[in-house]
């Protein structure tokens, strides 16, 4: 039953290994999508390509109905997955200056490791970036620390938070993904794509 | 003739719907196995701490955010899960760059400003996502991503602030981009 290390059926040495691997899943998936462009990219926030809002959105639908299914069958035990906590100022501002980075930028980490991969200058220049926004947290951390730690709500989850269950939290948000990617397509075939 | 040509040219993209399963079953994957989800900023967050404890070994015992991280941390920094699986992002993303051949270098920006520009505001970009990824905990990936396939409250919260943020001011730098 998973998951696989916290049930002691591989090693911590196994895991890492595993990690590697996962993440050149996680690499070329995003790239072959096209994530590794950031015109592709930001085409969401003009309309003319809604790529990440299909990646992004089918992509979380899909693990969250696994989850669930592999809880249902008993092959994953979910009170040992790790909920991400919510803090929620840091959470909010945190996100509204990544929002700001990723129209600016047009890349989001990991998109902009993919992109580095195949060889966009952007990219690469994006990447110093982030290693530069880090190391100005790490080192101002004193100043930031209130806030990064104000309003913890604990590691919540989100169908706890509104008292419904998993399975019709996910429902809704299938039913919401599905709006979207209407709009998405209607939004498309609306914008001309610039060429890139 | 004509299809040498069309044989040089880069594949296609995979169809989003198809790329998103895909992802989905890599973040299910990972939480099978790992118990916890794909993300990119922590291994970038490793790497910082373990240069500063390589370079100013001093600083590092002194600054609070080194103090606290080597407390909750136990051995090198970047023997960690998320640096293993961004180093198999970069191969991941170099081997279906090559199968695709669309490898080039290149600066890619719109034609209403130049490569400058377009680099300059790359780099002040990644400094945003790059501090705000330690402020929220996480980025697209490990926040937003991760974080709604596991139901985190803070993962939807995540996904609603960058995402709305950036199309909130999409409108005022579309130059950069149409």
């Amino acid at each position: 039953m998973g998951p696989l290390i916290v049930n002691d059926i591989i090693s911590s040495n196994t895991n890492l290994f595993l990690a590697f691997f996962i993440g050149i899943a996680f690499g070329f998936v995003l790239e072959s999508s096209g994530f590794s462009s950031s015109r592709k990219l930001v085409g969401v926030f003009y309309g003319y390509d809604t790529v990440v809002l299909k990646v992004f959105f089918t992509g979380a639908i899909t693990a969250m109905i696994g989850l669930l299914f592999f809880s249902l069958f008993g092959w994953i035990d979910l009170t040992y997955i790790y909920i991400n906590p919510t803090y929620l100022w840091s959470t909010i501002i945190g996100g509204v200056i990544m929002g700001a980075g990723f129209i600016l930028g047009g890349f989001c980490p990991g998109t902009s490791v993919c992109a580095a991969a195949i060889g966009k200058i952007d990219a690469i220049i994006f990447v110093v970036g982030i290693f530069i926004g880090i190391f100005i947290f790490t080192e101002g951390y004193p100043i930031w620390k209130p806030l990064y730690m104000a309003e913890f709500m604990g590691n919540l989850k989100i169908n706890t938070f509104f008292n419904i269950s998993s399975g019709t939290l996910v429902m809704l948000v299938i039913f919401a993904a599905a709006v979207m990617f209407w709009i998405g397509e209607w939004a498309e075939k609306k914008f001309k794509a610039p060429k890139y | 003739m004509e299809k040498e040509m069309r044989k040089k040219k880069s594949r296609s993209y995979i169809n989003p719907y198809i790329g998103g399963i895909l992802l989905g079953l890599t973040v299910l994957l990972a939480n099978y196995i790992s118990g916890r989800g794909v993300g990119a900023s922590g291994a970038m967050k490793s790497t910082i701490v373990a240069a500063v404890e390589s370079i100013a070994p001093k600083h590092a015992d002194d600054a609070m955010f080194y103090k606290e991280y080597s407390e909750s941390h136990a051995g090198n920094p970047l023997n960690s899960w998320l640096v293993y699986q961004m180093l198999g992002v970069l191969v991941g993303g170099f081997l279906s760059g090559i199968l695709a051949r669309r490898m080039t270098w290149k600066v890619e920006h719109s034609p209403k400003i130049t490569s400058r520009t377009r680099l300059i505001f790359a780099l002040l970009g990644g400094v945003l996502f790059g501090f705000g990824s330690q402020l929220g905990r996480g980025c697209t990936s490990g926040s937003a991503l991760s974080g709604m396939a596991v139901l985190s409250l803070g993962g939807f919260i995540s996904m609603m602030a960058i995402f709305g943020t950036a199309f909130a001011l999409a409108y005022f730098v579309r130059k950069l981009w149409i």
